[in-house]
């Protein structure tokens, strides 16, 4: 009972800033409308074979100076929704805009400066970076391609944004290769890299899940720090529930392509609602003895294939609280049963 | 604990290996016990020279070992002094066996994943293909793969599947001893569960023990009777897990698990400042003294192995 208590103070406290967030719609800077991406099967080269539907009906906004975790299981469609924000994929359907621009009209120029204002951290931070350039090449390359033709300027800005990721004093650094340096040192050049060109958001792919525990926190500390000082908007990427917490305002849950739930940190955490993103929270855990005590309750199954995925809402055949004839017939939409809270599911009707 | 009522009895563990720019000093003095059917966690971060411990206990070594010692006892026989053919024939896969690193992609493509699994029994027992088969499946039974599975071959099987049958052909010779090396670093957290309810119950049905190597402090507490953990190639501290996890005593692993986000509870974590020392170049003394924040004078030196309220801690707070 004191349990439910505290989900019910705490949920009317966050709610209020979410759903004020969510009203005010001129500080959106990304909104992805219905994005679909679907990958075609070809059969010997040219005969049609399906459809991978790796993102299937996909709409978030995401604010100013705002960070989201998507959070999902691998093959869940979390990086082709990722490469469609970073324009690496073209939507089947959908669109995203950015800034009030949808990118399928931006045309060539107007996607090169697209890609500058959307800086890309990625998973593994040493295959990331081109073994056989110094990090002072690896990160003005960048500037060269944005047309930053003065070489003084190149060399300020590169030491200002390693000053900015905390890789002091710069000019030990600059000279080496990636291999000389740590795991979170090279992570730290990538966000570098990544912040080099002053964007307006930062789409990390997992990018903490190569490095140590220790690490890890100083690495997502740095995104938050940097996050904050320049009102960047951050997408963070994982597969753990338990990082996004602190490094997060809003999670949205993915599951075989679709957003399954939607809402604050607090509000998923403390009173998830779609049976997916139970099992998630259920299935994480924390650093406790007494975890060696009992089993956890995983949902039977694996997670559906993209090519033939099931019919009305895709986690019906794993869950628990199946409806016979609603949860199969039709894609369930979005209900959203407390401010600033979206689940696609029919248990919330 | 003496020889005779633990499993594994490992005493002053020593393996350094050659490399072109000096010995890399991976495990340095080991010293720990493990009961019959309890699970010890070696915890550490990459570079403490856990996977080496793993290998030395195996005896699993590459050609530049520059010095392996110490002395290592099962079911109360030494093994190090056995030649490495005995052991091969006697200890390894027989008594003892490895679930290794990403085991899921060490599977081999071209062979069925059931034979791979029988192939063990085949080799160390002698027994022919239809009776290895058999044993096969029942363990496939008891990690909870369909036995249609045995005839598939390992790019059908998702990766949770194939770690299953990874650990399978650890079982499937019915050793007393498994180490898993980092078993569910590469897979999701529903499948991270599933593999861990797998092992549980393989703790309570068959009598096994298990060293579980990893770097992941959440999920380590799931197996754990014991934790022991390792830093620059020691054993810093080593305790029962409830006590471990309620109070870690050394410095080291009171950081370790301040930096662990809970998920369960409002606590920012933390990290620690600076790098683990290279293993090329220890610093003289205890070895975390450079980045502990309760260091003294007194860290110079290097700390004996302290006894207090049950834990085994490498630090001179605990004289």
């Amino acid at each position: 009972m004191t349990v439910e208590k505290n989900i019910n103070t705490t949920i009317q406290e966050d709610a209020l800033p979410v759903s004020a967030i969510a009203d005010s719609g001129d500080n959106v800077l990304l909104s992805i409308q219905n994005l679909r991406v679907w990958f075609e099967l070809r059969k010997f080269g040219f005969g049609h074979a399906g459809y991978v539907r790796a993102v299937d009906g996909v709409n978030f906004k995401l604010h100013r100076g705002e960070a989201i975790g998507i959070v999902g299981e691998s093959g869940c469609g979390k990086s082709s929704l990722m490469r469609t924000i970073l324009g690496l994929h073209l939507p089947t359907r959908g669109e995203v805009v950015f800034d009030g621009t949808k990118i399928s009209e931006m045309g060539t120029q107007g996607l090169r400066w697209y890609r500058s204002q959307i800086g890309y951290v990625q998973q593994d931070p040493y295959g990331a970076l081109p073994p056989f350039m110094t990090i002072q090449r690896i990160l003005e390359e960048p500037l060269v391609i944005h047309g930053v033709k003065d070489k003084e300027e190149r060399i300020r800005r590169t030491h200002k944004v390693f000053e900015e990721v905390k890789m002091t004093p710069v000019e030990d650094f600059l000279p080496k290769y990636p291999h000389m340096l740590s795991g979170g040192q090279q992570q730290r050049v990538v966000i570098a890299r990544a912040m080099i060109l002053e964007p307006k958001i930062i789409v990390a792919d997992e990018p903490v899940s190569m490095l140590d525990a220790s690490v890890r926190v100083e690495i997502l500390k740095l995104l938050r720090g940097l996050q904050e000082t320049h009102e960047l908007s951050v997408i963070y990427i994982t597969h753990d529930l338990s990082t996004v917490r602190y490094f997060s305002e809003r999670i949205f849950v993915m599951y075989a392509g679709n957003l399954v739930e939607k809402a604050g940190v607090n509000q998923i955490l403390k009173n998830p609602l779609h049976p997916y993103t139970h099992a998630l929270i259920a299935a994480t855990s924390d650093p406790d003895a007494n975890n060696a005590l009992s089993f956890k309750e995983v949902p039977p199954g694996e997670p559906p294939s993209l090519v033939t995925p099931p019919s009305g809402c895709r986690f019906h055949p794993r869950c628990s609280q199946f409806m016979e004839g609603v949860c199969d017939v039709e894609d369930p939409p979005d209900f959203e049963p407390e401010p600033g809270h979206q689940v696609a599911c029919y248990l919330y009707q | 604990m003496t020889t005779n009522d633990s499993l594994l009895h490992i005493e002053d563990l020593v393996l350094h290996f050659r490399t072109a720019r000096g010995a890399v000093q991976a495990v340095d003095g080991v010293n720990f016990d493990l009961g019959y059917k309890e699970a010890v966690v070696i915890l550490g971060e990459s570079g403490c020279g856990k996977t080496s411990l793993a290998k030395a206990i195996l005896r699993l070594l590459p050609r530049n070992v520059a010095k392996f010692s110490g002395k290592v006892y099962l079911n109360g026989v030494e093994l190090m002094q056995m030649s490495d053919e005995r052991f091969r024939q006697q200890v390894r896969w027989v008594q003892m066996s490895l679930v290794p690193q990403a085991a899921m992609n060490a599977l081999n493509p071209v062979v069925r994943v059931g034979d791979q699994v029988a192939e063990p029994i085949m080799v160390h027992t002698g027994v022919k293909k239809n009776k290895a088969i058999e044993q096969a499946r029942k363990m496939f039974q008891h990690v909870g793969v369909p036995e249609a599975f045995l005839s598939r071959y390992a790019f059908e099987l998702s990766g949770g599947m194939r770690q299953r049958a990874a650990i399978a052909m650890a079982l499937v010779t019915a050793p007393s001893l498994i180490v898993l090396d980092e078993p569910t670093s590469a897979l999701d957290v529903l499948t991270q569960a599933n593999i861990f309810n797998v092992l549980k119950r393989l703790k309570q049905e068959l009598e096994i023990s298990f060293i579980l190597i990893t770097h992941d402090i959440a999920t380590s507490s799931e197996l754990a009777d014991r934790v022991a953990v390792m830093y620059a190639g020691q054993i810093v501290e080593e305790s029962d897990a409830f006590s471990f996890f309620g109070e870690p005593m050394h410095p080291y692993s009171r950081k370790l698990l301040a930096s662990v986000p809970k998920i369960r509870a409002e606590q920012e974590p933390e990290f620690i400042v600076g790098q683990p020392p290279s293993l090329l170049a220890v610093p003289p003394g205890c070895r975390f003294a450079p980045r502990c924040p309760a260091r003294f004078d007194k860290c110079d030196q290097d700390p004996p192995v302290f006894k207090k309220n049950g834990h085994r801690v490498m630090c001179w707070l605990y004289e």
